[in-house]
C-alpha cells in the first residue's frame, strides 16, 4: 500500500472541495477499496472519508431517499424497505456478509470495482481496467464469470453489486455533487458500458460524488423479488441475479421491470423483456418468452455459455412466482 | 491517553489513532494493542477471523482503516469475558465442541454477538421469509445464513450453530 493522507469530509461541499484535487478518491465503509489499496490496484494520494456525509433514510414525496452514507444493514432493515421495497432489502441482504454489510456505504456499493480476477492479477495479467489499452486477457481466458451482455472485446468484466440490480428494477435516481453543483442522473445511466475505455466506469465527472438515492413510490399493485444464483449458497457473487417488480390483473401483465445482475458490466436493466411482458399474458410461456428476447444479443464467451440459459430460467422463474403470489 | 472524541475506545479503553491511516483495526488491535484474539486469515474480508464489534455492530477488522474509528466503541472477544467469566456463548462453544484448533473461534464468537443484535432489531436475512417480521427468530437455516461471513476450516460447524441457537434461541428465553 503506497502512503496516503486522510481527511475527513463534514458536508458534501466540504467532500467536492477536498475532492477536487488530483489523486484523491472518496473512501465510505472501504471493504473494496482498502483491499484494492493493499494490492496497489488503487494507488490514491489522498483520501477523503465520506462516511460522516448523510445517512438519513427518509420519505420523499411518495418514495425514499436514501443517503449515500447510509451502510447497507441501515437500508436492508429499514421498515419502509422492508414493506414497499423488498426487492431491496433482499438484494441486500444476498450480498457479501453481514460484516461487510455493516461497514459498506450506499454509495461505495454502486462504485465499487469489479471482481475480475485478471483485474485483481497486476503482477500475471493484462487488464484494460488497470492499464488502459494493454490489452484484456480474461477475453480468451478463464472467463466463466464474465459478461454476457454489454461487453466488449476491451472488456468482460461484470458489476458485482446486487443493491445496484434491485435500484435500476426500481427506476432509482442518483444524487450527485460536483464542483458545478447538483445533478440527477438515473441508476441505470449511472454505469458505463465499456466499449473501448473500459477504465471510465461511470458517468461522473473528475471529483464529482454520489450524495443520495432516490426511489420513486413503488408501481401500485405491484410484487417485487430479488433471486441471485451463485456457486454456494451463501456470501459469493451472482452468476446470475433478478430483480423483478411485476404487476399482474386478470391475469394480464400490467407492470414489469426487471433487472439482471452478474450478467453485464453495470446492472442491466430488461427493457426489450419489459415490452414483450407488458399488456400480454402472465404466462410461464410469455415470461420464457420474454426472457429469451432480452438474451437474444447475448455474446457468451468460451465459458459462460451456461449463464444465457440460468439467466432464462431465473428470470422465467422469479416472474412465475410474482405472477402467482397475485393470482 | 487521547481525549475520547479522537481516541478509538477500545474493550473500554481510550486509545490514539495511528498517525499512519494505512493501519487498519486489525493491526492496530494486534501489533499495538497486543489483543491477539482477533485473527488476521485473508486479510480480506473473506473469512471473518478479524470480526469485532464497533458499536455493537459485527465488522471485519482487517477492512477497516483504525482512522475510521474515532469516536467509536470497538469491543474484541477479549472485552466480551466478563469479571465473572467467559460470556455464556464462550460456554457453550465448549459445550458443544464449537471448535477444534480455535483459530477462528473469537471472530465466530463477536460475530454472532452481533448477529444476535440484529435479529432482536429484526435485521432481514436473505432466507427470511418475512421480510415485515419485528423480530425473527435464529433458527437453523437463518443461524447458517447470517454466520456465513465466518468460516471454520476444521470444520466445526455444526457445533458452532448449535452453540449459537442454544445461547439465543427461543429456548434460552
Amino acid at each position: 500500500m503506497i502512503p496516503f493522507t486522510y481527511a475527513r469530509a463534514e458536508n458534501a461541499a466540504d467532500a467536492v472541495r477536498l475532492g477536487a484535487a488530483d489523486g484523491v478518491k472518496y473512501l465510505g465503509g472501504g471493504t473494496n477499496l482498502v483491499d484494492l489499496l493493499r494490492e496497489s490496484i488503487e494507488r490514491p494520494t489522498t483520501l477523503v472519508d465520506v462516511t460522516g456525509l448523510s445517512s438519513a433514510i427518509e420519505e420523499r414525496d411518495a418514495g425514499l431517499l436514501i443517503g449515500a452514507a447510509a451502510r447497507n444493514t441501515a437500508v436492508a432493515e429499514h421498515r419502509l424497505v422492508r414493506t414497499r421495497y423488498p426487492v431491496l432489502s433482499r438484494a441486500i441482504s444476498s450480498g457479501a456478509s453481514a460484516q461487510i454489510r455493516n461497514m459498506a456505504t450506499v454509495g461505495g456499493n454502486l462504485l465499487q470495482r469489479t471482481r475480475c480476477p485478471y483485474f485483481y492479477d497486476a503482477d500475471g495479467f493484462r487488464c484494460n481496467k488497470r492499464n488502459p489499452g494493454e490489452g484484456c486477457d480474461a477475453v480468451d481466458g478463464s472467463n466463466r464469470t464474465h459478461a454476457i451482455l454489454g461487453a466488449s472485446s476491451a472488456c468482460v468484466a461484470v458489476h458485482p453489486s446486487d443493491l445496484g440490480v434491485a435500484l435500476a428494477a426500481l427506476d432509482a435516481d442518483v444524487h450527485l455533487h460536483g464542483t458545478t453543483g447538483n445533478r440527477t442522473v438515473p441508476l441505470t445511466e449511472l454505469h458505463r458500458l465499456p466499449g473501448d475505455r473500459p477504465d471510465v466506469e461511470t458517468v461522473l465527472e473528475p471529483g464529482e460524488l454520489i450524495t443520495a438515492i432516490e426511489l420513486p413510490a413503488p408501481p401500485p399493485a405491484t410484487r417485487s423479488a430479488y433471486r441471485k444464483v451463485r456457486d454456494r449458497a451463501s456470501y459469493a457473487f451472482a452468476l446470475v441475479s433478478v430483480a423483478a417488480v411485476l404487476g399482474v390483473e386478470d391475469g394480464r401483465v400490467t407492470a414489469a421491470r426487471i433487472a439482471l445482475g452478474g450478467v453485464a458490466p453495470k446492472p442491466w436493466r430488461a427493457r426489450t423483456a419489459e415490452a414483450a411482458l407488458l399488456g400480454g399474458p402472465a404466462t410461464e410461456q410469455a415470461f420464457r418468452a420474454a426472457a429469451e428476447a432480452e438474451l437474444a444479443d447475448a455474446k457468451p464467451l468460451r465459458d459462460n455459455g451456461f449463464k444465457v440459459e440460468l439467466a432464462a430460467r431465473t428470470i422465467t422463474a422469479v416472474l412465475g412466482r410474482l405472477a402467482r403470489e397475485q393470482a | 491517553m487521547a481525549d475520547s472524541a479522537d481516541a478509538i475506545r477500545i474493550n473500554g479503553t481510550a486509545v490514539e489513532p495511528p498517525g499512519d491511516p494505512r493501519v487498519s483495526l486489525l493491526d492496530l488491535l494486534r501489533e499495538r494493542l497486543e489483543l491477539h484474539g482477533a485473527k488476521k486469515g485473508c486479510d480480506q474480508g473473506a473469512c471473518g477471523a478479524c470480526t469485532v464489534l464497533a458499536d455493537g455492530e459485527r465488522i471485519v477488522s482487517c477492512l477497516a482503516l483504525a482512522v475510521q474509528y474515532t469516536g467509536r466503541e470497538v469491543v474484541t472477544i477479549e472485552g466480551l469475558t466478563g469479571e465473572d467469566g467467559p460470556h455464556p456463548l464462550q460456554r457453550a462453544f465448549v459445550e458443544h465442541d464449537g471448535f477444534q484448533c480455535g483459530y477462528c473461534t473469537p471472530g465466530q464468537i463477536c460475530s454472532a454477538v452481533g448477529m444476535a443484535a440484529e435479529l432482536e432489531r429484526g435485521v432481514p436475512s436473505y432466507v427470511t421469509d418475512d421480510l415485515a417480521a419485528e423480530r425473527i427468530a435464529p433458527g437453523r437455516d437463518e443461524v447458517r445464513e447470517r454466520m456465513s461471513g465466518n468460516l471454520c476450516r476444521c470444520g466445526a460447524h455444526n457445533g458452532i450453530v448449535a452453540a449459537i441457537t442454544e445461547t439465543y434461541g427461543t429456548e434460552a428465553r
